[in-house]
């Protein structure tokens, strides 16, 4: 291992750890505070989620949603914008992929059903992300505001169709698709049993490989990147920076509309009013932690999956305040140790080479 | 580096530390044999001041009255209300409670999976086939509906007799056949004691946020108090809170729904349409308890004590005694089945 390489890999890997360790002394002084045993309570929430495979299942379930938010909050940050919008996005897309499915006749061939359900969230995802992205490559205008206003027109327009139109009496949700469900981990593994886990993971991780391939294996990749990093030097360099920034936020809505797809095809079968419950805004979090790669997504990813679906399995003993308290404290934590860490481990790569060259 | 990795070390000798140490008095996880009963709440949880907090309420006195050893579950996402009815079904608890309709199909599913759990759903939403019967849920499953139009028939013949005027005001929240079904009921009670009458029904929205808009709910009431109206009823969710504020400001009077609302504008409230989801849930646990629980629809009405007005020292000075006899005697009507209230407008 190179040096150069041993100090990326450090600076990579050494925040999340420090900030994890920052979280489990905190969670064990909150778990004390509400007078139970930290020792119980962290076995419990292990038990819940890694100990069998239905825990695993629903942890996958729920990793499935946040890698797809995750990745297009990240795939922004990579060019230099913030997606606020993964939110709208998601329920955009999930809708879609219910439309789609409700309008394909019953018995249509399932792959074709599930690839034009899960293009029809991608555009309905895309659309919703090349708003604010025209209006900034057009007109400058910044992107944060203008997703963050798309999430409220996108969830309250969603919300009338389905409410006035397209519910079931008494319900909140479309009827069920006639075609496009993507069947569940468990018809094929029994221990899966009863989880919600689907194949829409296999489509997550197809997209985790493609968006690092984009990245960091081709010209665009590398245009994208060189915008992210310096724009006014890759203008120069003869990169149109506008139109990166409006194709990645085209993208980045068409991978969180994907996203979608877990819910509506994946576990229930309808779209449901209000599915998206937050994993969008937890893809900022989820990028954050991931530091913006892909890789880094997906096993940020699993962490809040594990953490989410771990503190259903606690919550008879602390309430469901304290996993978000927890998640709050992750997030600071990575979000203050990334430059203190950095600073120590250059300093520390300095010395190494002063000895090497001595 | 060093620094940093002592740091690390550090941080996990002290958590390793604290995960051995065992306050007095951490929860000791339930043995099975007793009367372990498991409730999930809805997204919105406890606080609510309407079904979520009733379902507390009721699980609460079970906890006291019945010897129960009760878990709660709230929910985080979608996928986390299936999740919860599972873990507590699995746990083998012997009845698990779903609190709202959105549960009307996670619950079906895990009655199918877990025959030898009982199951109940508050508010659960009966399905319809293509004939227009109801599809009866499965054998082991309770659906607790409730009767809200008969209530609100009799808060819709208070304002009428109480109201001195013509006319009688009614703010709903989303515009949608549950809460048409308050409305029905309303206007139905008016008109049996005061033929003339007429019944000014807004809605604050088409979507769930009018449940919570109390500005929408100032402005419809204000509006319908200038216009001659000198009692509304509300069921509409803290929009009903911006209703309360306009009774206060005017003068006028205002009528509480879902759970006891005279603390919201003390003298300004006349009354309130309370819905008993607290006994309907101490009434399935009791029925677990003694080995009589069975699935069905069970409504809960008048009849039931289901739902009801509020009667007590707080509103006493507003409803003469006279009035107060007259209702009993349609509640009586209602109860013998001598008067039908309409559910739908």
């Amino acid at each position: 291992m190179t040096p150069e390489r041993r100090t990326a890999l450090e600076e990579a890997l050494l925040p999340p750890l420090v900030a994890l360790a920052v979280a489990l002394v905190a969670g064990d002084l909150l778990i004390l505070t509400y007078g139970e045993a930290p020792g119980a309570v962290w076995r419990l929430m292990l038990e819940g989620t890694w100990g069998n495979a239905y825990g695993i299942g629903q942890v996958l379930y729920k990793a499935t949603a946040l890698a797809f938010t995750g990745l297009a909050v990240a795939l922004t940050l990579r060019v230099g914008l913030f997606n606020i919008g993964a939110e709208g996005q998601l329920a955009a897309g999930g809708f879609a992929a219910g439309l789609v499915g409700l309008a394909l006749p019953a018995g249509t061939p399932m792959l074709l059903a599930v690839a034009l359900c899960v293009a029809g969230a991608a555009v309905a995802g895309g659309i919703t992300g090349a708003v604010p992205g025209v209006l900034r490559a057009k007109f400058g205008a910044h992107e944060v505001i203008v997703t963050i206003m798309m999430n409220f027109i996108v969830l309250a327009v969603l919300n009338y169709i389905v409410s006035a139109h397209l519910h079931v009496p008494e319900t909140l949700h479309t009827p069920s698709i006639n075609a496009g469900a993507v069947p569940r981990l468990a018809d094929s593994i029994a221990a899966f049993h009863g989880s919600a886990a689907n194949w829409t993971v296999l489509i997550a991780g197809a997209t985790i490989g493609a968006v690092a391939w984009f990245l960091f294996r081709t010209r665009a990749g590398f245009e994208w990147r060189a915008v992210g990093l310096q724009p006014g030097a890759a203008e120069y360099g003869g990169v149109q920076v506008g139109r990166v920034w409006r194709n990645a936020m085209i993208l980045s809505g068409a991978i969180a509309g994907i996203g979608g797809v877990n819910f509506v095809l994946g576990y229930k079968g309808y779209y449901e009013d209000g599915f998206a419950g937050g994993a969008g805004f937890l893809g900022i979090a989820v990028a954050l932690v991931g530091r913006n790669h892909p890789l880094g997504v997906a096993i940020a990813a699993l962490f809040f999956a594990t953490l989410s679906q771990g503190g259903l399995a606690i919550n008879a003993m602390v309430p469901k305040q304290m996993v978000e308290v927890l998640q709050g404290i992750v997030i600071l934590a990575v979000a203050a140790s990334v430059p203190e860490v950095r600073a120590l481990v250059r300093a520390a790569a300095g010395k190494r080479r002063a000895a090497e060259a001595s | 580096m060093r620094k940093l990795l002592g740091l690390l070390g550090g941080l996990l000798a002290v958590h390793i530390a604290l995960s051995f140490v065992r306050p007095s008095g951490a929860a000791v996880a339930a043995t099975g044999g007793g009367l372990d009963i498991g409730v999930v709440f809805d997204l919105g949880g406890r606080g609510d001041k309407s079904f979520n907090d009733g379902a507390y309420a009721g699980a609460e006195r079970a906890m006291r009255d019945l010897g129960a050893r009760i878990r709660f579950v709230e929910p985080g996402e979608g996928s986390d209300r299936e999740a919860g009815l599972r873990m507590l079904a699995a746990e083998g608890m012997k009845l698990v409670i779903g609190v709202g309709f959105i549960f009307t199909d996670d619950l079906t599913q895990l009655a199918r999976e877990y025959p030898n759990v009982a199951f109940a759903g508050v508010d659960f939403a009966v399905s319809v086939d293509s004939a227009g019967n109801p599809v009866p849920p499965p054998a082991n499953l309770a659906a607790l509906k409730f009767r809200e139009e008969q209530g609100s028939f009799l808060v819709g013949a208070l304002a009428a007799l109480v109201g001195n005027s013509k006319k009688l005001g009614f703010v709903g929240g989303m515009d949608s056949p549950l809460i048409h079904k308050f409305e029905a009921g309303y206007r139905a009670g008016a008109m049996a004691v005061c033929g003339d009458c007429e019944v000014i029904a807004q809605y604050a929205g088409v979507t769930p946020e009018a449940f919570r808009n109390p500005g929408k709910g100032k402005e419809l009431a204000l509006s319908q108090y200038q216009q001659g109206v000198n009692v509304i009823y509300h069921a509409s969710g803290s929009t009903g809170l911006g209703v309360f504020e306009a009774a206060r400001t005017l003068g006028k009077l205002g009528i509480g729904v879902d759970a006891d609302q005279y603390n919201e504008a003390p003298g300004f409230v006349l009354t309130s349409m309370v819905k008993g989801v607290d006994n309907a849930v101490y009434d399935a646990i009791a029925r677990v308890k003694d080995g009589r629980f069975a699935g069905g629809i069970f409504q809960f009405g008048l009849a039931e004590n289901g739902v009801g007005y509020v009667y007590d020292d707080n509103n006493r000075a507003l409803i003469p005694d006279a009035i107060r006899a007259r209702l009993e005697a349609l509640k009586a009507e209602i109860v013998a089945g001598r008067i039908q209230v309409p559910a739908t407008r």
